[in-house]
């Protein structure tokens, strides 16, 4: 009886969800970044690493000039160079586009670890170093509850929304949108109509590197203004899921990021309620609902969401 | 004045001298038809034309001038458009969207869908190319989907239209239509490149006529100065049967038996409705029908390859309905497949293991867990010398065949299994005259083997010539048994549009 008392009282919580944007919105730029890979026909698992090194460099960056903006540019600088590797390795010379992926994800994990010691002087956790602050929306701040949700957070859960309507708009009702859809389904088709598939397979691995570059600025400046080794925690992963559990859409990867938000939010607020007592043993199993709810939505829905035909597949011209 | 002129051209792939000093001369406003055997290098040919591989030697004028074509998009803006053997469609894309790809009208920054739909609209009309712009290409007939390929040519502008074998995947009205379409469009003033294996076709369509064998040209012919034999001569150096006979052959007893059959298509709805019939060992049964009327789900599921709503299925009398494609294999039967891409070959695999696939679980090519590649490609370079699979090289990839000569190693792949009982479908799609033929003689050695057979084809020609029973199928249903020494062409013709065998003997 507790318990449901103490998820009616998470529920009717404007915090909860809150708690549940903010949570969702890294998981959005960065399946953003899946679906503009993905729906171009490359694989990019890669999106961890580059979620991780965009975190380190937006810090770094913060640090050095005392501007979290420089410090959020440079992310989507160091995530368009990562993910050019990416391009590079799978694109340019048709490599296997999950090996090239994994590689990146621990070089990010080994720069990241090797230049805390010879810039910040200690590894583990960087010190405080700026974070961006929270926008208040005068209007919208004062109405009660959606007020409390919305009125007053960080300007990256707008830009998260602002970046699903974009990109939407960009792959459904522009011509880029059509050939980048067109080159992940049949690239020999594109190809005899003069369609360069390299470059627009170049284009969404590099958009990919931006949206997961700032996925990566959030979780450092974004949210708590230090950089911690391993930070991403697998959230890149969580992206993909998002990614395909939404079809490979930018509108459904958000509603599925929101999904697994909701339930990272739920497992937080249910720790810190003070009806029921959470131990420290059974608090690992709370921290793993949204990977158990990714397993489950995996395995349930891959069969049922299209999957580019050409995903995964490099192209490779005749003579 | 020649539109198309390509002079000397050659083209190699490793192992393969694919074009050996083509020329092939186009004049303006004709329909020149390229014909030759599988693997003759007509394909090579036209997408060089297109750009889409560069030739080793040779020069290529367009109305008289050189180009260089570098790729597809050079070739557009010649005014060249090509309609590929395999079609070039975005499956999951629009027939509007599929046309107007890679030259999309837009409106500011947006792709202008409603002017898309609105010029795809007004060149459907205007050379009656019927289709439906808003459907997706998986939803819509090969037929169509053809007229969506010859839609974007014209929609960029297209002047030389290439058509590799359009007509291999069409019903015989369907190829009438094309014809028709083929016809406006010269009138037009386009000049039209067309390969076809039909040589009736050739015959009907065109104007002149150029003849390739092993990558070589053998003959330039105008159409109304040669006919059908003289063409197969030259195409395959000796005289060709075009028809072969038939010895008499008694059947022996019942291999295999269906009672009550339905099965429902991917939509849902009933594909087979409640059909009945036996295979007798020995015997050829033919299966007519227009294409889509059942005979992919009944092939299907007889094979183990979807399942079945009720009934039954017998196999030397013991009841299979439900058995896995092994199952039937280890039973004793066979299956070519209709669609030798999706359900023949695997086109990343080099021939050897495709020509294994299906028994590369067992002796003698696999001891345990291990393949044992020595009986492999001993094995593979037999069956190929002996169904004549070009170039005959073992380690040559799936999909880097002809596709005839793709027909060729899955045909062979199944005979050789030494069965008791063939499911043969489209056995000679997009095969040339002299492959016909051969094909054709091993499925009558399988049938005086005392191999049941069961032959479903869209060739009436073929199962005419095949069968000893012909069964006609529309829209599930099987409307009859006829002889094909007891019918007409007309008869069954008019089964397979839904009347029974009743009212087609009433005429
Ligand atoms: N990409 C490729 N790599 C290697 N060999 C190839 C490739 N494409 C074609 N070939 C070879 O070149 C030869 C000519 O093939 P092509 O496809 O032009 O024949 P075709 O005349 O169109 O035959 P079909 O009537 O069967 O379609 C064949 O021997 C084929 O195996
Ligand atoms: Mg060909």
């Amino acid at each position: 009886m507790r318990v449901l008392e103490a998820i009616f009282l998470v529920f009717i919580n404007p915090l909860f969800y809150k708690i549940t944007l903010t949570a969702a919105t890294p998981l959005i730029f960065a399946s953003l970044g899946g679906v503009y890979s993905e729906i171009t026909g490359v694989v990019n698992i890669a999106l961890e690493g580059i979620m991780l090194l965009g975190a380190f460099t937006s810090v770094v960056f913060t640090w050095l000039t005392g501007n979290v903006w420089i410090g959020v540019f440079m992310a989507v600088v160091s995530g368009v160079a990562l993910a050019w590797f990416h391009a590079w390795g799978s694109i340019k010379w048709a490599g296997n586009q999950v090996v090239l992926g994994t590689a990146l994800i621990l070089i990010a994990q080994g720069i990241t670890g090797f230049l805390m010691e010879p810039i910040f002087g200690k590894p583990g956790q960087t010190d405080f170093v700026g974070k961006v602050e929270e926008l208040r929306i005068p209007g919208l701040a004062d109405i009660p509850f959606l007020g409390k949700i919305i009125g007053e957070t960080s300007p990256f859960v707008y830009m998260a929304f602002a970046a699903v309507a974009f990109s939407w708009w960009l792959i459904y009702k522009t011509k880029l949108g059509l050939r980048m859809r067109s080159v992940g389904e049949n690239p020999e088709a594109a190809d005899t109509l003069g369609i360069n598939v390299y470059g627009i397979r170049y284009f969404g691995v590099l958009m990919s590197g931006v949206w997961a570059g700032l996925a990566g600025a959030y979780l450092s400046v974004g949210e708590v203004g230090h950089f911690r080794e391993l930070m991403s925690g697998g959230r890149g992963f969580i992206a993909l899921a998002a990614m395909i559990l939404g079809n490979y859409n930018p509108v459904g990867a958000m509603l599925a990021s929101l999904l697994f938000g909701a339930s990272s939010a739920f497992a937080n607020q249910m720790q810190s309620s003070s009806l029921i007592h959470v131990s420290a043993t059974v608090k690992p199993l709370f921290d793993m609902i949204p990977f158990i709810l990714t397993i489950i939505v995996v395995a349930g829905f891959v069969g049922k969401s299209h999957v580019p035909k050409a995903d995964g597949v490099p192209y490779e011209k005749e003579a | 004045m020649y539109a198309v002129e390509m002079v000397n051209i050659v083209k190699r792939f490793p192992g393969v001298l694919a074009n050996d000093h083509v020329t092939v001369r186009v004049k303006k406003g004709e329909i020149h038809a390229i014909v030759g055997e599988n693997g003759a290098g007509k394909s090579t040919l036209m997408n060089q034309l297109y750009g889409l591989y560069h030739p080793d030697e040779g020069e290529i004028f367009i109305n008289g001038e050189k180009v260089v074509i570098r790729g597809p998009k050079d070739a557009i803006k010649l005014g060249i458009g090509m309609v590929h053997q395999h079609f070039m469609l975005v499956d999951t894309l629009t027939v509007a969207e599929n046309v107007v790809l890679g030259s999309e009208p837009v409106k500011g920054l947006n792709f202008d869908m409603k002017k898309a739909r609105q010029e795809v609209k007004e060149l459907s009309e205007k050379y009656g190319l019927f289709v439906d712009v808003d459907a997706k290409i998986e939803d819509i007939p090969v037929g169509m989907q053809q007229r969506v390929e010859i839609i974007k040519t014209l929609y960029r502008g297209a002047n030389i239209i290439i058509l590799d074998e359009p007509t291999a995947v069409l019903t015989p009205q369907e190829v009438e239509e094309l014809f028709e379409i083929m016809r406006k469009l010269k009138n037009d003033g386009k000049t039209i490149l067309f390969i076809s294996h039909k040589l009736h076709e050739v015959m009907e369509i065109s104007n002149r006529i150029t003849v390739m064998r092993l990558g070589k040209v053998t003959g330039e012919l105008e159409t109304s100065k040669t006919n059908p034999k003289e063409i197969a001569r030259h195409m395959v150096g000796r005289d060709v049967v075009l028809r072969v006979s038939k010895e008499p052959h008694e059947p022996k007893d019942v291999i295999f038996e269906i009672k009550d059959l339905v099965v429902k298509d991917n939509r849902g709805l009933t594909a087979v409705n409640d059909v009945s019939f036996n295979v007798r060992k020995g015997e050829i049964v033919g299966i007519a029908g227009v294409a889509g009327n059942g005979q992919t789900e009944l092939v299907e599921a007889i094979t183990g390859l979807r399942k079945i709503e009720s009934g039954h299925i017998y196999f030397e009398g013991k009841e299979v309905a439900g058995f896995t494609p092994r199952q039937l294999r280890e039973l004793g039967m066979s299956h070519i497949p209709e669609d030798r891409l999706k359900h023949g070959l695997i086109e990343e695999f080099e021939a050897y293991y495709n020509i294994i696939l299906g028994q590369h679980y067992r002796n003698p090519f696999a001891n345990g867990a291990f393949l044992n590649h020595n009986n492999i490609f001993k094995y593979s370079e037999d069956l190929m010398e002996e169904f004549d699979v070009r170039p005959r090289k073992i380690d040559h990839l799936g999909g880097n065949f002809s596709g005839g000569n793709q027909q060729k190693l899955v045909v062979g792949r199944e005979i050789r299994t030494n069965p008791k009982f063939l499911v043969v479908a489209q056995p000679t799609r997009g095969l040339d005259v002299g492959a016909i033929e051969f094909i054709h003689k091993q499925i009558l050695k399988m049938r005086s083997l005392d191999v049941g057979i069961l032959l479903i084809s869209m060739e009436l020609e073929e199962i005419f010539s095949l069968s000893d029973r012909i069964l006609v199928m529309y829209e599930g249903e099987i409307m009859g048994e006829v002889k094909p020494e007891e019918t007409t062409i007309e008869e069954v013709g008019l089964m397979m549009t839904g009347h029974r065998i009743e009212e087609a003997r009433r005429g």
